[in-house]
């Protein structure tokens, strides 16, 4: 029970509660700039979290291994030469995708999301822990910067995953895919997902009320 | 297991170890991927050839040399059945809006401009991108530059100005006007 209820508590850490991008707002540089398409936000969100799961893993298998002093570096090597075989690896195998993200693959290493996992839970925990910590940590911030991309590449673009719904010369809204509707698009995003998780939360509590009034009677009975 | 403690020799052995290991799994992904990146480069860059150059049937990227005294061109001779039909030149601005445009530019053995195919830029998604569109890039098929005002229209040039994007299009014209003049001075030389 202690361990289901931990595990859900995991989940929901990583997919709202800390999301990275909703909640804490770590990693607002890939997040603003490369989601100007879904493709785009999909395929940093998927590398980011590529790396964010490797150096998680390693991290938690060496942290007793590393000297308190220099576990910084220790840790700036590690994701740096994940992020590296991320790079080399969709350069050689998704050649588009890597184009269109550029520069942004190799600034994964200063992702304050990775550096702050790796510090704050990786060098912590225990191996399975920090697994499921990457991989939720890593899908919320997939599905946020998805998010994201899919509502710039709707109002900007006229289009989702590439595929156009309005025509060639149609004007549509440039400023969403530029850097200024990036911030606009992620104020509103993040408005609209925080007054979602607050109702939500709101409901959860107002369940729990309900048992612990129901608790004394029952063991009244008794 | 206790946690090592902070001493010099542990802190140079640890760091040592991990670069090594580190550089190892580098190596190993590097000797992966080395021969795919090398490919996916050269077939975006043939594709281009083939866009900007009449069909040909040697190896334009195999038989690529550059000129000294035009330093950073790359020239592309084309030919069908031992017979010069074309050269492609890939050419470059600095005048760009974000960091430096490349472009491949075909000519046939007379000069003409015969297509204009852009390799690799950084200009604005949705505004200055649009030079890689062919709906701009096709006013550049079959044009003679010597008649063909390579500047421009807001310039009062001959070549049609995306909107919103003139710094761009400046950009290209540069880079097509680098390729004219080397193209001018290897043919000259001949």
């Amino acid at each position: 029970m202690a361990d289901g209820l931990s595990f859900k508590n995991e989940i929901t850490k990583g997919l709202f509660r800390e999301n990275p991008v909703f909640a804490m707002l770590l990693g607002m540089c890939p997040v603003l700039g490369v989601t100007s398409t879904a493709i785009n936000g999909i395929g940093m969100g998927v590398a980011s979290s590529a790396v964010l799961l490797s150096s998680n893993v390693v991290v938690a298998l060496i942290r007793d291994l590393i000297p308190e002093k220099v576990r910084i570096p220790a840790y700036i090597v590690v994701i740096a030469s994940f992020v590296t075989v991320v790079d080399l690896t969709m350069a050689a195998y998704l050649p588009e995708l890597h184009e269109s993200l550029g520069l942004f693959i190799p600034l994964i290493v200063v992702n304050c999301l990775i550096l702050g996992r790796a510090e704050a839970f990786a060098s912590r925990n225990i191996l399975a822990s920090s697994v499921i910590d990457a991989v939720t940590m890593g899908v919320g911030f997939t599905v946020a910067l998805a998010m994201l991309g899919a509502v710039r590449e709707v109002l900007g673009s006229g289009s989702l995953f590439g595929l156009a719904f309005v025509h060639e010369d149609a004007t549509t809204m440039l400023l969403f895919i530029m850097p200024p509707g990036a911030f606009i698009a992620l104020g509103f995003l993040i408005a609209g997902v925080n007054t979602g998780v607050r109702k939500a939360r709101a409901v959860a509590a107002a369940a729990r009320a309900r048992a612990v009034s129901a608790e004394p009677a029952a063991e009244g009975v008794r | 297991m206790a946690k090592m403690e902070s001493t010099f020799a542990n802190m140079v052995l640890v760091l040592t170890a991990i670069a090594l290991i580190s550089a190892l799994l580098l190596g190993f992904t590097h000797l992966q991927t080395a021969e795919r990146i090398a490919e996916n480069r050269a077939a975006r860059q043939r594709a281009a050839l083939e866009v900007v150059l009449p069909e040909f049937d040697n190896d334009p990227m195999e038989e690529a040399y550059e000129i000294e005294s035009i330093e950073r061109l790359l020239f592309h001779p084309a030919t069908f059945e031992d017979e010069p039909i074309g050269l492609a030149i890939r050419t470059y601005s600095r005048q760009a809006y974000g960091g430096e445009l490349q472009l491949m530019v075909g000519f046939s053995p007379d000069g003409i401009i015969t297509g204009v195919q852009v390799l690799q830029h950084s200009e604005t998604p949705g505004l200055g991108d649009a030079i890689t569109r062919d709906r701009f890039l096709k006013q550049f098929r079959d044009i003679d530059p010597r008649e063909f005002d390579l500047r421009a229209s807001v310039d009062n040039g001959d070549i049609d100005t995306i909107t919103a994007a003139t710094i761009s299009t400046r950009a290209v014209a540069d880079a097509i006007r680098r390729a004219v003049d080397a193209f001018e001075k290897v043919e000259g030389a001949q």
